[in-house]
């Protein structure tokens, strides 16, 4: 078992408090995943961790807060090792929605660099906008699949590694690459920043939102002006 | 025709004809797709939170529309949440079923609700039925080969 700061590279769950932990390789990307349905919960962090993602998952804006160290309590002592690279937290939950966590980060200096994404069963073209608007990265109508958290990984993959390999036998050190502590996160590839094409049609009966597993998902708008 | 082959295609039947009949849709594909050997029982596991989530709320349900007077906005969180986990299971007609239900709690009107609510019940005991049937085919099968056949 880990102690003493030293990260073992084995994988390991460890439980603190409501907390399921894993040890961070740094070269691997460390989603938080917020969500009070615990159903969801467990989806999301298979189709996480399915995708080499370390994965904290929390049942709330406020434990989300609590891990990130912004609660305003004495924090995250121990947490110093466990970086988060990305946020993904359902929109609808009691107590802080997933909109006001989202204004939280942003407006928070030291983790308003952390892109944001929502998820959201409600297809509802003002709501992404909204969302789009406070800074988030990107927003996704539930049910959740694959090619979802695909698509996200690709394009975090890519802005911080800058394609550099760091799956399998040869994890390279994260100085050959750049290192995602000092590199804004929030860069989205090239295709052009502020498509600004209206988000797709809300068909709340249909069975199969849509979720474009494309670079032109309809509902991702490239805002290149999150954090100034 | 040996045990196996016979239990394969009983298993393959009974699959296509819960999506066929609108039981399932893609999503449980894709909760199918997230199993594997690390994870062997991965679909039996959300399904079961799926019952428990789903047992709970169908009892808020009943209290909430037991009430003098009722509160629309309790009843449809409850519902919401149902639609939210059921069709992150693939679970269609329930989900169905709730959309239905939302509509009546912003419309206020409480026969719709009540009529809902049993629906919902119905297809949920429906859908846990042929769920269950579903896993003991599988669980058949495992012991007769040691695998599931993938789709």
């Amino acid at each position: 078992m880990a102690r003493n700061g030293f990260v073992s590279r084995r994988r390991m769950s460890e439980k603190i408090d409501d907390f399921d932990l894993s040890p961070v390789e740094s070269q691997d990307v460390h989603v938080l995943a917020v969500d009070d349905s615990l159903v969801d919960r467990k989806v999301i962090e298979r189709l996480l961790r399915i995708s080499s993602c370390k994965v904290t998952a929390v049942d709330s804006g406020r434990r989300a807060l609590q891990f990130l160290g912004l609660d305003g309590e004495k924090s995250s002592a121990g947490f110093d090792g466990l970086k988060v690279d990305l946020i993904i937290t359902d929109y609808c939950m009691p107590g802080m929605t997933g909109y006001e966590l989202l204004k939280k980060v942003k407006e928070s200096s030291t983790l308003r660099e952390i892109p944001v994404v929502i998820m959201s069963s409600e297809n509802v073209l003002a709501r992404i906008d909204r969302c789009l608007e406070e800074g988030a990265e990107d927003f996704i109508v539930k049910p959740v699949k694959l090619s979802d958290v695909k698509r996200l990984k690709d394009y975090m993959m890519r802005d911080d590694r800058e394609g550099s390999q760091n799956k399998g036998i040869n994890k390279r050190k994260l100085s050959e690459s750049s290192d995602p502590t000092s590199s804004p996160p929030s860069i989205l590839p090239s295709s052009s920043p502020s498509q600004s094409q209206s988000s797709s049609s809300s068909s709340p009966s249909s069975s199969e939102p849509s979720s474009p597993n494309s670079l032109d998902s309809p509902t991702r708008r490239l805002k290149m002006t999150n954090s100034v | 025709m040996d045990s196996v082959t016979q239990l394969q295609g009983q298993l393959v039947d009974y699959t296509t004809s819960l999506f066929n009949e609108g039981y399932l849709n893609d999503q449980y594909t894709q909760l199918q797709q997230l199993q594997d050997e690390s994870n062997p029982d991965f679909v039996v596991e959300v399904v079961s939170l799926f019952f428990e989530d789903s047992e709970r709320l169908l009892n808020e349900l009943d209290r909430a529309l037991d009430q003098q007077s009722l509160d629309f906005r309790r009843v449809d969180s409850h519902v919401h949440q149902l639609k939210g986990s059921s069709s992150s299971i693939g679970a269609q007609r329930v989900q169905n079923v709730c959309i239905v239900f939302r509509n009546f709690c912003e419309a206020q009107n409480v026969e719709g609700c009540l009529q809902c609510l049993q629906q919902v019940r119905h297809e949920y005991s429906l859908v846990k039925n042929k769920l269950e049937t579903l896993f003991k085919l599988e669980q058949k099968l495992l012991a007769a080969r040691g695998s599931i056949p993938t789709q």
